[in-house]
């Protein structure tokens, strides 16, 4: 079965989706990352969904589970590279992802969660 | 059929004068627009090219749904189209075919028959000339709306540019009212301008909105939301106090978008956030 590299960057965990999310995928998708959130102290994830062509509702509340798990084990998530057709479909089907993070590319993920991180850690925000 | 022939035939023998008949009542029509048809002989070959194609026709059957038909169909579809880019009304394009009755019926009546066969071919020949009369309107109306359709998406387009303000920073004047359609096509083109311009912050100036109501609001809300996935933040702006007052008294919630009176005051908020600044050259210290 098709699996999601889930790859470390510092304190960080980088997800590419760079195949189709099967529902199953998705799943153990979740599984995995959920473990290596704990394993590796993870502060930050960057779900990297800019491969991605086709969502459902299923996805959408996958990428929300995901992002709401990881902010309860002390994580942020940061959704980026949505392509503009992607978000047109997940905001026609209601599902606008309040409270999750997202960035442009990569690049301004992590830059997101760097700042993020400097101001929990100067105790201003507590996010 | 050997009436119908015949019938075809009379016409036929008779080409000229009927032709001639014909091209006169369409000048006396008081509804012919003299000042969209400049020259009478342009009508004149019309009338003549059709009527050549009508007997042709009419030699066949006069079924106007058989394939023997379709060079005459094509010819007033040809005619309207035209007729109708010209800009003639639709009784007025209808008028051509209609005005051949009067001809036809003169020609009809100049045979001695009895009545019965008389009424009969009034009859079949006011039905045929009805049924032409019937195509040319619904071809008239099929170019009048392809002329609409192409204006309206003209208007679409022209009507939904995204601008670069600043390195990472995009506004997007909206003018016009937002239906689902623009909505549409608004937030393709702020998504796909977001994407090659890295931008950080879209400002939707709603200042050339007439009217918002609870379906606007929901399309802007839209807007945000699709572009908040992307990654890029929006401001709105341009928000005058009837509307104002207006999007409180329908209770729409704007609580999460950030929203400034004027496009300056957007800019600005947008300049702050991307850690830019605007100062005057040579300021006194």
């Amino acid at each position: 079965m098709e699996r999601i590299p889930i790859l470390k960057m510092g304190p960080y965990l980088l997800v590419t989706i760079q195949v189709d999310m099967h529902d199953r995928v998705a799943m153990t998708l979740q599984d995995e990352l959920t473990e290596q959130i704990v394993r590796q102290h993870a502060s930050g994830v960057l779900l990297d969904i800019s491969s991605v062509n086709v969502v459902d509702s299923f996805i959408g509340r996958m990428i929300g589970n995901i992002a709401g798990i990881s902010r309860v084990l002390d994580a942020e998530t940061v959704v980026v590279g949505m392509r503009p057709a992607v978000a047109i479909t997940l905001v026609e089907l209601g599902m606008a992802l309040p409270g999750i993070r997202t960035a442009l590319n990569v690049d301004a993920g992590m830059a997101l969660l760097k700042s993020a991180r400097k101001i929990s850690s100067n105790g201003r925000l507590a996010r | 059929m050997p009436q119908k022939t015949q019938m075809a035939s009379e016409i036929r023998n008779q080409q000229a004068s009927i032709l001639k008949d014909w091209v006169n009542y369409q000048l006396a029509a008081n509804m012919l627009r003299r000042d969209l048809i400049i020259k009478e002989h342009e009508l004149r070959d019309a009338s003549r090219q059709f009527l050549e194609l009508f007997v042709t026709a009419l030699e066949e059957s006069t079924d106007i749904s058989t394939p023997g038909w379709k060079p005459a169909k094509e010819y007033l579809g040809e005619l309207s189209h035209a007729r109708a880019v010209q800009g003639f009304s639709p009784s007025e394009t209808a008028m051509f075919i209609l005005s051949l009755k009067q001809p036809l019926f003169d020609l009809l009546q100049r045979q001695q028959r009895d009545a019965k066969a008389l009424a009969e071919d009034f009859w079949e020949m006011t039905v045929l000339l009805d049924r032409l009369g019937l195509h040319t309107a619904e071809l008239y109306q099929q170019s009048r709306d392809a002329i609409i359709q192409r204006q309206q998406m003209e208007l679409l387009e022209l009507s939904t540019p995204v601008v670069q303000l600043w390195d990472e920073i995009l506004a997007l004047p909206l003018i016009g009212t937002l239906d689902s359609n623009r909505t549409q096509i608004v937030m393709e083109s702020l998504l796909q301008r977001i994407v090659e311009t890295s931008a950080r912050i879209a400002i939707i100036d709603i200042t050339g909105v007439p009217t918002v109501d609870t379906l606007v609001a929901q399309h802007l809300m839209k807007t945000v939301s699709a572009a908040r996935l992307m990654g890029a933040d929006c401001i709105i702006s341009g928000i005058r106090p009837q509307i104002a007052q207006t999007i409180v008294h329908l209770g729409v919630n704007l609580q999460d978008i950030v929203t400034k009176s004027t496009l300056a005051d957007a800019f600005h908020i947008a300049l702050q956030r991307t850690g830019a600044a605007v100062t005057k050259v040579g300021a006194s210290a």
